[in-house]
């Protein structure tokens, strides 16, 4: 930060500013421990043996760890294909969104036409729209299109949902393409496609990657439309569904719940964590006008 | 739509942050301007096509259901459905149980916002006054907690305050207390878990604007004398306003519709229902009793709330000169 400290005079000021900060830092460091602390309780409990998980005198530790609760898990019919299920609906929204939303942002912010500001208004609008509310008619939408009990009946809700804010957060990076590259490809001879696709999408794709964490996180929650568009076929469930299975109300597999809850967070925080700093700046863009 | 268009006022210049935007002039008469081409158009149909059939569609669906009469015996066509006007929503409204679950909402999902800023703002300027390793610690700490999903965080928590094997009991000394079973205590817990996974957003948000204040109009205040406090109030804290506006709105939305916390860590809406929000009540109401047309209704009240809420900050955006 900004204190580094030039002249080593010992003045009062000084040393209050030094408590102020140590005090800030103990607090930084303590509240760091306090968040983390449920996402290591959960690992902890997942290596827990059983009989430590049941314990009325629960320790923060464990001196014999055990993977019982993953074999639990793992051992569970389907899984496996909970989890790839989960990954393939995340993955096609992701993908999907981001091509369509590039092309769209592109659109308005590249060109002006009639219609632009109603456009990036029905964005705004389209973004405020309570996802859960729509249950029912999407149930009815994806019956009648035959689409209930596949995967399919996942991805559409949630492309639907992902790409309103997709498109509001690439506007910052397209944005912030310079005009002068455009005529500059032009006059090189470059086509607009040729253009879009070899010049801009590069140069965006920064952009693209936070906001796929978006989409990712949102699908790869869905918890509602799982629960309540996979009906019959369960080998189209995905993993929130196959967390609920240790999850009985009466006498909750606690164990098993967290090894299954540890598997399905661990994803996105690989994903997190390799493009956070994209991220914040993605977020910079979205926010910043 | 000249409705919309910026109405800008000579004043305070406007946010202007380094990095991404490349210190770009905004849109101005400046760009090039292109006219009366198809490409647009074209760049925009799979966008358009999609909002309108999965959402556009399903909106105007579920506005039809909340006005027809709409059972299990219309659903597998045994009977013809009906039009019932606004009657669903007379039944709605002077249901006690509904009145109850729309005020109950509002004020959890008030409280959640509340909580949810006021943590991550102080958290942000926290962040500003320590040196990188604690920042770093902190930063982490706070992704773990947005990256996990609702489900998992949910049941997660449940685990840390369960009666017979969670620890916070044990360190509370709280001995067998069930957060689940009161109704205060089973929102202060989902309450307590919406903080934690949602905080991190805005303190990221808030950070980034903060460090976005540019460094000579700091030293331009510190030399004029201004006090740490002044210069907050008077140069961070306008330029602040709009990241501040994205992320209260954001957070207003996301907490009224709140769903997957309710239903996983209260057992679908807790004990005879005392812990029920909107969108739990509008999923029991289909999918629990076959209400669909009941269901469809609470699912529009939430649409208009959550309307009046974007009209509000379109309008405070307005306000501010924003272009779009």
């Amino acid at each position: 930060m900004r204190s580094a400290v030039a002249v080593r005079a010992r003045r009062p000021v000084r040393a209050t500013a030094k408590v102020w900060r140590a005090a800030a830092e103990t607090t930084a460091v303590g509240v760091a421990l306090v968040v983390a602390f449920p996402l290591y309780w959960m690992v902890l409990s997942a290596f827990k043996p059983a009989g430590e998980v049941r314990s009325a005198h629960p320790v923060p530790w464990t001196l014999n760890p055990s993977l019982d609760a993953f074999q639990r898990v793992f051992g569970q019919r389907d899984f496996g294909r909970y989890f790839l299920n989960s990954l393939l609906v995340a993955g096609t929204v992701v993908v999907a969104s981001a091509l369509i939303a590039f092309l769209a942002a592109t659109a308005v912010t590249r060109f002006r036409f009639r219609f632009r500001t109603t456009l990036l208004i029905l964005f705004l609008v389209a973004q405020m729209v309570p996802v859960e509310a729509l249950t029912i008619p999407m149930f009815f939408l994806m019956r009648d299109i035959g689409a209930l009990n596949s995967l399919v009946s996942l991805v559409l809700p949630h492309l639907a949902f992902s790409l309103p804010f997709a498109v509001w957060m690439l506007r910052g990076f397209v944005k912030a393409v310079p005009e002068e590259l455009e005529e500059q490809a032009a006059i090189d001879g470059a086509g607009r496609a040729r253009f879009l696709w070899r010049i801009l999408f590069p140069l965006v794709f920064p952009g693209l990657v936070a906001t796929s964490v978006f989409s990712f996180i949102s699908t790869w929650n869905d918890f509602l439309f799982a629960k309540s568009f996979i009906i019959s076929a369960t080998e189209n469930s995905t993993l929130p569904m196959a967390l609920l299975v240790f999850f009985d109300t009466e006498t909750p597999d606690w164990g098993g719940v967290m090894a299954a809850s540890t598997v399905m967070t661990l994803p996105v925080l690989v994903f997190f964590v390799l493009v956070q700093r994209r991220l914040v700046a993605g977020l910079g863009g979205a926010v910043k006008d | 739509m000249s409705a919309f268009a910026p109405a800008r006022r000579p004043g305070p210049a406007q946010s202007r942050t380094r990095g991404v935007r490349g210190g770009r002039a905004r849109a101005g008469p400046d760009r090039p301007v292109r006219q009366g081409s198809r490409t647009p158009w074209l760049c925009l149909a799979p966008a358009l096509l999609v909002l309108a059939g999965l959402l556009a569609y399903p909106v105007y669906q579920l506005g039809l259901i909340s006005l027809l009469e709409y059972t299990q015996a219309q659903v597998s066509g045994g009977r013809p459905t009906s039009f019932q006007g606004l009657g669903n929503y007379a039944r709605l409204f002077s249901d006690g149980m509904f009145r109850q679950v729309l005020l109950a909402t509002v004020l959890f999902a008030a409280a959640c916002v509340v909580g949810t800023l006021a943590t991550g703002c102080s958290l942000a300027v926290l962040l500003t006054r320590v040196r990188a390793l604690p920042r770093l610690l902190l930063s982490l700490a706070a992704l773990g907690a947005w990256a996990t999903p609702a489900v998992t965080g949910s049941t997660v928590w449940l685990f840390l305050f369960d009666a017979d094997f969670g620890p916070v009991n044990r360190v509370l000394g709280l001995g067998d207390f069930s957060w689940t079973y009161g109704r205060m205590s089973a929102f202060a817990l989902v309450f307590l878990e919406v903080v934690w996974c949602s905080f991190p957003l805005v303190m990221v948000t808030v950070y980034a604007g903060i460090r976005a204040v540019p460094q000579e109009v700091l030293e331009a205040a510190a030399l004029d004398g201004a006090s740490q406090w002044r210069t907050w109030r008077s140069v961070t804290a306008p330029m602040l306003r709009p990241v501040l506006l994205v992320v209260t709105v954001q957070s207003v939305i996301w907490d009224f519709k709140i769903f997957t916390q309710i239903y996983v860590m209260t057992g679908g809406g807790g004990v005879a229902g005392q812990n029920l929000v909107l969108n739990v009540y509008a999923y029991q109401k289909a999918f629990a009793s076959s209400q669909y047309s009941l269901g469809a209704a609470i699912g529009v009240v939430t649409l208009l709330v959550l309307l009046a809420v974007t009209v509000l900050y379109l309008r405070l955006m307005r306000r501010r000169g924003e272009e779009l």
